[in-house]
């Protein structure tokens, strides 16, 4: 998995946390930088495709780990 | 690419239907949309300072209920005193243990994520609401103002 300048913990937080408290965190990043996002709710891979296809920030990568979802953003 | 707009009006003042504009507003908000609630009837009850928000069983047959309840209690006994405040604890306490945030939090995101919370003033002259009992970051206008906004919005919501 790719490098990342900071990571966001929205494990146990349902829609729509994940993803407003990711659109706080991109907004500290400058442009470029990578968010790491952990999610513990299902709906949040839609969401942050969602997310990404809206804001313009790119979904580096979406996947599982050890039972979690794991994102990578970069900011826009 | 211009920003897109969601202007929701927001009528009720109960516990299962004050999620739906905060959680629609400030979803948009962070997928960029300019959006704007405006608050009327009931819907002011959104924006009091302190929100004690009640679910009532009675009349709400699409209401899913603990142990298979309403498959056989009868609506009779929904209008029990008490059952309403029960009601409203289980319903809080198995939105905080699935990890849904409170009305409260949901609302600071919005004002966070810049939504405009607009009052229906003629409303607030109608129930005698104190102005000092809703929170400050609202502004207060009348239907021809929300249209301002809301005639050019790509979304447009009634709850």
């Amino acid at each position: 998995m790719a490098g990342f300048d900071q990571e966001l913990d929205a494990t146990g937080l349902n829609c729509p946390l994940p993803i407003l408290r990711a659109k706080k965190a991109l907004a500290t990043l400058a442009s470029g930088q990578i968010l790491r996002i952990v999610a513990t709710d299902p709906g949040s891979v839609k969401d942050f495709d969602a997310f990404a296809t809206q804001t313009g920030n790119e979904l580096l990568e979406s996947g599982e780990e050890s039972g979690k979802y794991v994102f990578l953003i970069k900011k826009a | 690419m211009s920003e897109k707009k969601l202007a929701i009006i927001a009528t009720k003042g109960t516990l299962d239907w004050g999620y739906p504009p905060f959680i629609l507003a400030s979803t948009a908000a962070a997928l960029g949309y300019e959006t704007q609630i405006f608050f009327t009837f009931y819907g002011l009850q959104l924006l009091k300072k302190r929100m004690n928000l009640k679910v009532s069983p009675l009349g709400n047959p699409g209401m899913p209920m603990p142990m298979g309840m309403d498959t056989w209690f009868p609506v009779l006994g929904t209008a029990l005193p008490g059952m309403e405040s029960v009601m409203t604890m289980m319903m809080k306490k198995k939105m905080a243990s699935k990890g849904v945030a409170t009305l409260e939090d949901l609302r600071e995101l919005c004002l966070e994520a810049e939504v405009k919370f607009v009052a229906c003033q003629m409303t607030v002259d109608l129930f005698d609401m104190d102005p000092s009992s809703l929170i400050d970051a609202v502004e207060y206008g009348g239907a021809a103002t929300f249209f301002e906004f809301a005639g050019d919005t790509d979304i447009c919501l009634y709850i």
